[in-house]
């Protein structure tokens, strides 16, 4: 008894009540959306629902060991986590299965782990482990170099695996090291960057590399007595060329159907029953369900696959059917007071490392759920990403159990230090 | 810590980002509402239960109109596996050409969704097929129902069936593309009871078209209504001896139970077989009798336009007595025309002066200008001709001619009768009397009457002065009844009493007058010829009657274009309709076989431009 009052003591129930509140209703739209007349059995193990208690189960086992071992052994240990996660990374390419075009799996009988969804947390723990050290500064080139090796060497190996979506999760990192002290022009430069991304596709390179040019030419007459802003004016404009210019060139020498769900994405080419199909079934299953939705296990798009994948990248889809716009608003605002649960209890730490891990949790945990949600009602590009505790998958949902219970026990043990 | 305050930005993208969800969920969720529409698309599959067309049975009880099974071979393009394309071709006897071809069209209209890949497959075909249909997943068979007219008869009275039209659909929200309606005939005007009505499954399907049940647990399932089956007035025998009667003649033949109104035969020449305009061969076999010169589709009996001619000097008669200016005994000399205008019109050799029967028996032109003169110039009555003509007017409307009678049959013209503002026009005001429109008084200038409206006259001539509305449906089942609105009497504006002098005259006729082939032992028959001016060539044969004298059972009027005078072909053909109606078997086998053998020439070209503008 002792030892159970000890495992819980101190933690933040407001961040597990979230947690298992998310997790339960996760699973409960997973049953709904493949709930069908003859497999009504919770526990048919057959069926992905039963298969989700399973992961249910053990993920509240894998929160508890998280929460027993000692508040030390993160930050120790980091490196070694890190090191191991690299290693299966590697090790997956050669071992893996193959499934559509990716090898990033290890399948042990029914069930498969994806050491992608792993290195996630070991990438945080490392670059927390990393950032925390005192005479660190983020405005020096030789931490930023570190940092985006930290955080560079698991996108490689994940885009080796050919998991795009997975690896592009990453770049959420920005966040921690923008609070941790990164210029804020980072923030912009990327923000430029995603616009320029688009913008290219859009309208192309010539028309692009005019508007860049007027752009340049307007801002270099306002501001020419200022010599240094000068410089920042014209190497900016020559990367944002490089980047118009590179972005035409990948684009040209994508595979057609990438090209194509590109052009749909941006509106270019309407093609209701191919590339386009997913996001209209996704944005007809939810906008059928109108305010407060057709009723628990009443959905038609969702039940009948109409939408495609309904259970793991589109489970959204299937709160916006049979919850309507009440459930799909109340699952946006659970997620985001937890995010920003995440940074209150973040901020009030004495230990940097553990505010550096917090910070990474909810950056990561706020891109899943930017472009998964996004990606079903038509704000983002398809990318098949999981909606954080909700969509069904034993990988991801391991992976942020672990992600977040870590945090949870750092935050608990921030007491002990005191003491 | 010196960075603490970015976490002020940080959460404010997190909640710039939520709240821009939120607002693109509200928008499509809650404003939007295109998307619940496409839901239902996806999912909702309305299967329409057709229910059978009424039958529809002739006066004796025998069948006019039936349904045969027919068969659609339906496809899902999706659930097309690989298959013996050549065996299937060879059973349907279609090209391996034409099979990709109507595949392609299938998958255009929806690879998940069934459409129609042939349709209406002969019954042998039909059981080729089915024995061999699992080898050919994807493909099914829907049954349909096809009319068929088993007598081949009456094709202008019964109509035909076709698919709906565009136009029909937007106005008639029942109807749905590809649905059958009735298009002429019965099958139009009965469309309401015949078709019955569609009953409605509302099924949910998955994303692969696989049924998933009702909806609502079939809440919004509506059963289908069989069509009410129909007892027409027609009697199929006499029906099909007016056709062979008419056969290579051009004209038509309306017979009608005086006393229900009940349409005992309508017969229009040349004609079709309504078996024709049914199946898969339509409308190749539509086109044909549309560009046939003789104009086959065109019904005679209600829209085609005569001159009554010397049938229409009765109502002149009856219209004189009435007014008080025309008695039994009332007699005018004719001296081979009539004598006021300097003998004209022109008579046919007679005794002089005759009273009223007299006059209708021999069908004296004179005396009914006569007649028509003191009715319209009657100065103690009406100040003026246009006043005493509206008064000749409105007699003959109330006659049913130069209106729409409203049978049930669509497509019924009006006629004419000219009017004041008519003459006025013409004349100038002022400018036009009583010798002017003199040819009125026989029948001819500018009088328009269909074969229907003629048969209709001789009803009220019958019924001593009323009818019932002509109709062909007598019974609707399952009460039998026909529609209410044709058991009222419609009277005209003669009072019963004036009709005896008349009707002696019309006996006279057929006794002893003009229509003497028309006398029968065993009836005493009443009628009236007529020789309807045709400007464009030979005279029409016209022939009005009806029998028995007291009691009628049947009115006949025949009119045979191009026929000549009255006595040559309408009147034989008339009075054998007669003998065929009340003793159903013919003694005059001499005179039957000079009718059916005869042939009368076709009307000239510009004859039928006349008819068809009008
Ligand atoms: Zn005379």
């Amino acid at each position: 008894m002792r030892e159970q009052q000890g495992i819980f003591k101190n933690i933040d129930w407001v961040l597990v009540a979230l947690y298992l509140l998310l997790v339960i209703m996760g699973w409960l739209n997973i049953y709904a959306s493949v709930y069908n007349d003859e497999h009504q059995s919770v526990t048919d193990f057959s069926q992905k629902y039963g298969k989700q208690l399973v992961w249910i189960v053990s993920s509240i086992g894998l929160a508890i060991i998280c929460l027993i071992l000692d508040g030390k052994f993160y930050a120790t240990f980091s490196p070694v986590i890190y090191a191991i996660s690299i290693v299966s990374l590697i090790l997956v390419l050669f071992l893996g299965t193959e499934i559509s075009g990716s090898k990033s799996w290890f399948r042990i009988g029914g069930f498969g782990i994806q050491p992608a969804e792993f290195a996630k947390f070991a990438a945080n723990l490392m670059l927390a482990k990393y950032l925390s050290n005192i005479s660190i500064k983020l405005t020096d080139l030789k931490t930023k170099l570190m940092s985006g090796i930290i955080i560079g060497l698991p996108i490689l190996l994940i885009l080796v695996e050919n998991e795009t979506g997975c690896a592009l999760v990453f770049i959420a990192f920005v966040f921690t090291l923008y609070r941790e002290g990164l210029s804020g022009n980072y923030l912009w430069v990327g923000f430029l960057a995603i616009l320029i991304f688009i913008l290219t596709l859009i309208f192309g390179k010539t028309i692009l590399f005019e508007i860049i040019g007027g752009v340049f030419i307007f801002i270099f007459f306002v501001v020419k007595k200022n010599k240094q802003n000068v410089l920042i004016i014209v190497a900016t404009t020559i990367v944002s060329l490089g980047g118009v210019y590179s972005v035409d060139y990948a684009f040209d020498h994508l595979e057609s159907h990438q090209k194509k769900r590109i052009n749909v994405f941006l509106g270019k080419e309407i093609d209701v029953k191919k590339a386009g199909y997913n996001v209209n079934q996704s944005l007809i299953a939810i906008g059928s369900g109108g305010l407060t939705g057709k009723g628990y296990l009443k959905g038609t798009q969702t039940k009948y696959d109409f939408v495609p994948e309904q259970s793991t990248d589109f489970i959204f889809c299937t709160v916006g059917e049979e919850w309507g716009f009440v459930g799909t608003s109340t699952v946006l605002l659970l997620l985001i007071f937890l995010l920003i649960r995440i940074i209150f209890i973040s901020e009030r730490q004495r230990s940097t490392f553990t505010r550096i891990y917090g910070y990474g949790v909810a950056s990561i945990i706020f891109f899943h759920i930017t472009v998964n949600v996004g990606m079903t009602i038509g704000l983002a590009p398809v990318i098949g990403i999981p909606l954080p505790f909700f969509s069904y998958g034993g990988s991801s949902l391991w992976s942020f159990t672990v992600l977040l219970f870590i945090f949870i026990k750092l935050d608990a043990y921030r007491l002990e230090i005191l003491r | 810590m010196i960075y603490s305050e970015r976490k002020y930005v940080i959460i404010g993208i997190f909640i710039v980002v939520a709240l821009a969800f939120i607002a693109r969920l509200f928008y499509v969720q809650v404003i939007n509402d295109s998307y619940k529409l496409s839901a239902n698309n996806n999912v909702l599959r309305y299967l329409i239960d057709y229910p059978a067309r009424g039958l529809v049975y002739d006066r004796n009880g025998e069948l006019l109109i039936y349904n045969e099974a027919a068969y659609d071979l339906m496809v899902t393009p999706k659930q097309v596996k690989v298959i013996d394309t050549n065996d299937l071709c060879k059973v349907l006897g279609i090209t391996i050409a034409q099979f990709k071809k109507k595949m392609l069209a299938a998958r255009i209209y929806s690879p998940y969704k069934e459409s129609i890949f042939e349709k209406q497959i002969q019954a042998e075909t039909y059981a080729k097929l089915q024995e061999k249909l699992y080898k050919f997943p994807g493909f099914f068979v829907q049954s349909r129902t096809l009319r068929k007219y088993p007598s081949s008869l009456a094709a202008h009275i019964l109509g035909y069936v076709g698919e709906v039209t565009e136009k029909k659909t937007k106005a008639n929200p029942y109807y749905k593309s590809g649905d059958y309606i009735g298009i002429s005939g019965l099958e139009s005007s009965y469309e309401i009871e015949l078709r019955g009505k569609k009953g409605l499954k509302v099924m949910m399907v998955d994303v692969f078209n696989r049924p998933k049940g009702h909806f609502k647990d079939g809440e919004y399932d509506t059963l289908a209504v069989t069509g009410k089956n129909l007892i027409s007035s027609i009697s199929g025998r006499l029906q099909k001896y007016g056709e062979a009667l008419l056969k290579n003649k051009t004209g038509s033949i309306v017979a009608i139970d005086p006393t229900t109104g009940e349409i005992l035969a309508c017969v229009t020449s040349p004609t079709y077989d309504p078996n024709l305009l049914v199946g898969r061969d339509r409308s190749k076999n539509y086109g044909a009798l549309a560009s046939d010169p003789g104009l086959p589709l065109f019904n005679r009996a209600l829209r085609a336009y005569y001159p009554p001619g010397s049938t229409f000097k009765l109502i002149n008669g009856l219209i004189g007595e009435q007014e008080g200016v025309t008695f039994r005994d009332t007699r005018y000399p004719c001296r081979g025309g009539y004598p006021v205008m300097g003998g004209k019109p022109k008579c046919h050799a007679h005794s002089s002066p005759m009273d009223l029967p007299g006059a209708v028996a021999t069908s004296c032109n004179s005396y009914f200008c006569y007649v028509f003169r003191s009715i319209v110039d009657n100065r103690k009555k009406y100040r003026n001709i246009v006043s005493g003509f509206s008064t000749w007017r409105e007699y003959v409307l109330s006659f049913g001619v130069g209106k729409r009678i409203y049978s049930d049959l669509p497509q019924e013209l009006s006629g004419n009768v000219p009017t004041v503002e008519h003459y006025n026009k013409i004349f100038g005001k002022n400018g036009w009397k009583s010798s002017t429109i003199v040819s009125l008084s026989i029948g001819q200038g500018e009088l328009d009457i269909t074969p229907l409206q003629m048969a209709n006259i001789m009803c009220i001539i019958a019924n001593r002065g009323y009818y019932y509305t002509p109709h062909i449906i007598k019974g609707i089942y399952p009460s039998k009844q026909c529609r209410p609105e044709y058991k009222q009497k419609h009277f005209c504006k003669v009072a019963s009493q004036h009709f005896d002098n008349i009707i002696d005259g019309m006996q006279g006729a057929v006794d002893h007058g003009t229509s003497t082939t028309a006398k029968m032992k065993d009836y005493i028959v009443c009628g009236k010829t007529g020789t309807a001016q045709n400007p464009h060539g030979k005279d029409h044969s016209v022939f009005v009657a009806f029998a028995p004298r007291n009691n009628p059972k049947i009115v006949v009027a025949v009119l045979v274009e191009n026929g000549g005078w009255g006595a040559t072909w309408a009147v034989p053909i008339g009075s054998l309709m007669i003998e065929k109606y009340l003793a159903d078997s013919i003694k005059r086998i001499e005179l039957e076989t000079r009718m059916l053998e005869g042939i009368v020439l076709p009307p000239t070209q510009s004859d039928r431009i006349k008819a068809n503008k009008k």
